[in-house]
């Protein structure tokens, strides 16, 4: 069974997707600025109107297909509530009223009075840790306080999807790993569908990713699977990262087979906590032994394949990707089933909880 | 930086508003202003243009701010053609406006006789002055609203939407209160227009005291009679306007504080 299946096109931009996503999953759609992401989400969203099929659950949301006149539901009563870029904050509500303002605009029986509003507007803003500020404007807030308020205002609306579109892609570099941390935790066991061009959200956040390139999904699996063994060429090049999971260690992630691999945390991650390392194939470098001068990371591994991208062969080994040109291959006798050592720099190693 | 010769057209272009006003406060009868203000017919012209003018405002944000939302939310050739036509009053002479409303609601216009029969006789009465401010004071509301509606976008609306709030909630809860200085100074705009409106009333509404005799009717009429009668009740409108002028500078700054 699917939360929600869509089968949408939207002409004038050029967009063509088919996609599910099941109870509780969160699907990243992966693409460059321009790959139709967020026609994507509004359409969802009903925004704007695609030609096909929308269904949560069992409730048709739009419909072209059925002739007559088609199905359409307003944007206020699909149960979907979106998290934009710019936290979008109604400037003439206190924080509080913004937040209330969901429960408080729902029609019919599950309009809340004005009082159980606030009991949710308060409960929303402490789970997002924003309970002082609840009598401010939004403006007197900084960007990274903006988005855990529309975090909270959206999913005071209990949506059964939460649509986010780039919910990092405004924010300064400081706060931008709190906000990808709370949105880790409340997206847990949220059917979710995030939008966004950076690798890295996609690799934290989701549970599957789709890859869109051009209006057209390329490439979509788990999420593993996408970062490791991209199947499009597209995919690759642009969302090409190693992942890899385990425990907290210190500054180092113990990695299923009890070996380290040292690198930086963005946001403290308490020793023995579930995280993720995440690293970019062109740092990782491929040695047939260990190298002198040795960086924190030297790590033995065997190629499982040799893939040509572009100007690039990535070196796919049973632990990490490694991109490496033509040449270096060739001087290395490199061929599949080869023992290397992988060496990378533990400043390429970004830790995050997962 | 501006070039410096634009300040003597400048200079020029204030003086031409600044010399009348102060003229016509240095030439006034000071010793007589309370007694020539406040005549009967002064009163009367004062009171009625005061009533007509709040209930000619109250039409056009009635009328007005659901036009300025269909011309702000919508495009295309029928958008330009109705925003051409509602903008007509702006650019056509007050006196048309008034030939025009006559040939409409008029005894013998096209729907005067209809109006009749149902015993409403609009022209010549209090009803005829305010619709003739209404039509002449309405798009100026409209600009303002319109303009305000499409600077604040429809990205706000979205996000309420599907937060779960109906079309009219979005427009009661969001809409309306962000484009509330707008609002205000096209309602400011649109009374003071009423106030002096002139051309169309007199067309259309005639001139008999207490019923459609507003001030700038009286002004005219008292200038055939007693000069300085005129020029005491012309510094009387100037005072309003100047009022009005101040009120929409403070409502501005203060809404604008509260929505930006």
């Amino acid at each position: 069974m699917s939360a929600l299946s869509a089968d949408l096109r939207v002409a004038d931009r050029d967009v063509e997707v088919h996609f599910t996503v099941h109870p509780g999953e969160t699907l990243a759609l992966l693409g460059a600025n321009g790959a139709g992401k967020s026609t994507v989400l509004a359409a969802l969203a009903g925004l704007v109107r695609p030609e096909g099929t929308v269904r949560l659950a069992d409730r048709v949301l739009s419909d072209t297909t059925d002739g007559t006149r088609g199905t359409w539901v307003p944007p206020h009563d699909r149960g979907m509530a979106l998290l934009a870029q710019e936290a979008r904050l109604f400037p003439h509500l206190t924080v509080r009223d913004n937040v209330a303002f969901g429960p408080r605009s729902r029609g019919g029986h599950v309009r809340r009075s004005k009082n159980q509003a606030r009991d949710d507007a308060e409960r929303w803003l402490a789970e997002v840790g924003m309970t002082a500020y609840g009598d401010r404007r939004p403006r007197a807030l900084s960007g990274g306080q903006q988005q855990r308020v529309a975090i909270a205002r959206a999913l005071a609306t209990e949506p059964q999807v939460l649509l986010v579109d780039e919910p990092l892609a405004a924010l300064d570099v400081e706060s931008a790993p709190e906000i990808r941390d709370l949105l880790r935790r409340v997206l847990a066991s949220r059917t979710t569908i995030l939008v966004t061009h950076e690798v890295l959200d996609a690799a934290l956040l989701a549970d599957r990713i789709a890859v869109l390139d051009a209006g057209r999904i390329v490439d979509s699996g788990e999420t593993t699977r996408v970062l490791s063994r991209p199947r499009s060429d597209f995919g690759a090049r642009f969302a090409g990262l190693n992942l890899v999971r385990g425990v907290a260690h210190g500054q180092a992630l113990r990695m299923p087979d009890g070996r380290l691999l040292h690198g930086l945390t963005e946001v403290p991650i308490a020793d023995g906590g579930r995280a993720a390392a995440v690293v970019a194939p062109s740092a990782v470098s491929v040695h047939l032994e260990a190298p002198h001068g040795s960086p924190r990371n030297t790590l033995d591994a065997t190629i499982v394949e040799l893939e040509p991208h572009g100007h690039v062969v990535r070196v796919r080994t049973d632990l990490l990707s490694a991109d490496i040109t033509a040449a270096a291959v060739a001087e290395l006798g490199l061929t599949r089933g080869d023992r290397v050592v992988l060496s990378v720099k533990a400043t390429e190693v970004h830790l995050h909880p997962a | 930086m501006i070039p410096r010769w634009l300040l003597l057209p400048a200079g020029l272009g204030a003086l031409l508003v600044a010399v009348p006003i102060v003229a016509m406060a240095l030439t006034v009868d000071w010793a007589n202003f309370g007694a020539l203000v406040t005549s009967d017919a002064s009163t009367d012209a004062l009171l009625l243009s005061l009533r007509t003018a709040a209930v000619s405002t109250l039409l056009c944000l009635l009328l007005g701010i659901p036009l300025a939302a269909v011309l702000a939310r919508s495009s295309g050739a029928a958008t330009t053609a109705l925003r051409s036509l509602v903008l007509l009053p702006l650019v056509i002479p007050p006196v048309v406006g008034g030939i025009a409303l006559l040939q409409a609601f008029g005894r013998r216009g096209v729907l005067g006789s209809t109006l009749e029969v149902l015993g409403l006789e609009i022209a010549f009465s209090t009803t005829a002055v305010v619709i003739a401010q209404t039509f002449v004071a309405m798009p100026f509301l409209v600009l303002s609203v319109e303009g305000a509606l499409r600077t604040a976008g429809t990205r706000f609306e979205e996000v309420a939407a599907t937060l779960g709030a109906r079309p009219g909630t979005v427009f009661r809860r969001i809409t309306v209160p962000l484009v509330l200085p707008g609002l205000a100074s096209g309602t400011i705009l649109a009374f003071a227009r009423c106030l002096g409106e002139f051309g169309a009333t007199i067309t259309f509404a005639g001139s008999l005291q207490g019923t459609t005799r507003t001030l700038p009717l009286e002004i005219y009429l008292q200038r055939e009679s007693d000069p300085r009668a005129a020029v005491a009740l012309s510094l009387v409108l100037v005072a309003v306007a100047v009022l009005i002028i101040g009120l929409t500078r403070g409502r501005r700054d203060s809404l604008a504080e509260g929505t930006a």
